[in-house]
């Protein structure tokens, strides 16, 4: 039998890591800011058909940046997680908390025993019943799991947009607001205009029914930014 | 499950499937009745359901009686629901597992809407009740039966439609009205005396309303509304806006006078 040549864990842990922030450091940005009516999740996304954000239940929504097809499962993986949670107990226990869990822990499983991790970074944002009770959740590649306060940013120049965004936002930002700076800052940091059919943007509406994801048309993404 | 999970998410599992019941299924916890014989056991039944057409849509009710055997088994129970924003399914047979199927449509409908990102059709949603209406076949033999009424506002042929199945899953679409459940028939009946292809909305909601209380004269499964206790039939309209839901204040209003004319 033949020796496996030895790799220490700290080498085989960097590697990885520098693997998968190559792919994931050039993934369009999304932005992902709390509002007094909701949570709003914005991205540049070039396509129609694919996309990066997503609803999972009824007041949980999903982004990811990086490879398609694998913040695409997972994005599926949790909506199966949380249709099977709703079904079996009640739809009250499915949580934020417990999806973002699940996926910290897939991902660290992936990272560490796949041939290769996620490329991907993904948030769970949860509705509250008040702003003071919205959870944003972002979870990286090694499944790192981080609380956010107020906004997020994932992908490309996340600490431009960050310094664009820091202090803008707050209690009181209205949606329109909200829009054109997060759109703003995208554009600043990426050097170029982005067209608003360009823009993938959906929002957790708090004054909403049961189902609180909505995605914005562009024309209304148009009247935010004029 | 031979296959190796990754994760509480189970990664492995292929992502091109938008099916919830799969999902159920593939993990061995889909909901199932193993009996050999149920004639001797007095589960509550589900009674009367009905749906008609109307100029702008479907309106579909049902009263509120469960029995077992010769007993009133509940006297508020829920047999109409929204099944998502633009149908709606209705419900007679076995209460128990009725409301688990309807369940499971419910979720069915929402979970391929956000795995695909758009609603099923029309079409496919009532070909996906009658399915799981077959995949009860074995249970019917035995007496658990279940039989839905099903109808919604098909966007693409801008119209309200409905549909009506058998004990086997049979689909068939109805024009007119259909109802189902053991009140079915005297329901039926004065539907047919009413029904116009140009009904107005409240003309169609009384219509439902007086046609479970003709059953409920006829039929001792079926419950009238009770106003003292303000027990008032579930009724649900589904157009172009959605699925709306009359509240009791309003199908109390309109149960009185019809109630006072009754002959």
């Amino acid at each position: 039998m033949s020796m496996p040549f030895y790799v220490p864990p700290e080498q085989m842990v960097k590697d990885r890591a520098d693997f998968a922030r190559k792919g994931i450091s050039r993934g369009r940005p999304i932005v992902v800011v709390q509002l007094d009516d909701g949570i709003l999740l914005i991205g540049e996304n070039r396509s129609p058909s694919l996309r990066k954000i997503g609803e999972v239940y009824d007041r949980i929504a999903f982004a990811g940046v990086g490879r398609f097809n694998e913040f695409e499962t997972l994005r599926v993986a949790g909506i199966r997680y949380a249709d099977l949670k709703g079904f079996s107990y009640s739809r009250e226990d499915v949580t934020g908390k417990g999806l973002a869990n699940a996926y910290s822990q897939t991902l660290g499983q992936v990272f560490s025993h796949e041939i290769k991790p996620y490329e991907v970074d993904i948030i769970v944002a949860e509705l509250g019943e008040t702003r003071a009770d919205d959870s944003i959740f972002r979870i990286q590649f090694d499944g790192t799991l981080r609380d956010a306060e107020g906004f997020a940013v994932l992908g490309a120049y996340v600490d431009e947009i960050s310094a664009a965004l820091e202090g803008a936002l707050g209690e009181g930002t209205t949606l329109e607001q909200a829009i054109a700076l997060s759109c703003a800052a995208i554009e600043e940091a990426g050097g170029e205009p982005i067209e608003a059919h360009d823009w993938e943007i959906a929002l957790l509406d708090r004054t909403a029914g049961r189902r609180t994801f909505r995605r914005l048309t562009t024309d209304e993404i148009t009247s935010a930014r004029s | 499950m031979t296959e190796a999970f990754l994760g509480p998410l189970h990664l492995g599992e292929p992502t091109a499937d938008a099916s919830f019941l799969s999902v159920l299924q593939r993990r061995g916890v889909d909901p199932r009745w193993d009996t050999a014989d149920a004639s001797g056991i007095a589960v509550p039944e589900a009674t009367t359901v009905l749906a008609l057409t109307w100029a702008d849509g479907v309106v579909i009710a049902g009263d509120r009686r469960a029995t077992a055997g010769n007993l009133i088994a509940h006297t508020r129970v829920r047999k109409v629901y929204e099944a998502d924003r633009h149908s709606a399914v209705a419900i007679s047979g076995t209460a128990g597992m009725a409301v688990e199927l309807i369940k499971l449509f419910r979720t069915e409908l929402e979970h391929y809407e956000k795995i695909e990102g758009a609603s099923l059709s029309l079409e496919g949603k009532a070909n996906f009740l009658a399915r799981m209406i077959r995949g009860n076949l074995s249970l019917a033999f035995q007496g658990l039966i279940v039989i839905p009424l099903f109808c919604g506002y098909d966007t693409k042929e801008a119209t309200g439609r409905l549909f009506s199945y058998d004990v086997i899953g049979g689909r068939y679409d109805e024009l007119d009205y259909a109802t189902t459940g053991s009140g079915g028939a005297e329901a039926r009946a004065f539907l047919k005396g009413v029904w116009r292809r140009d009904l107005s909305r409240d003309e169609a909601l009384a219509a439902s309303i007086e046609a479970l209380i003709s059953a409920a004269e006829e039929d001792s499964a079926t419950g009238g509304p009770d106003l003292k206790r303000g027990i008032y039939p579930n009724v649900l309209v589904v157009t172009a806006d959605g699925v709306e839901e009359i509240d009791d204040e309003t199908l109390a209003a309109m149960t009185a006078p019809i109630v006072a004319d009754r002959p």
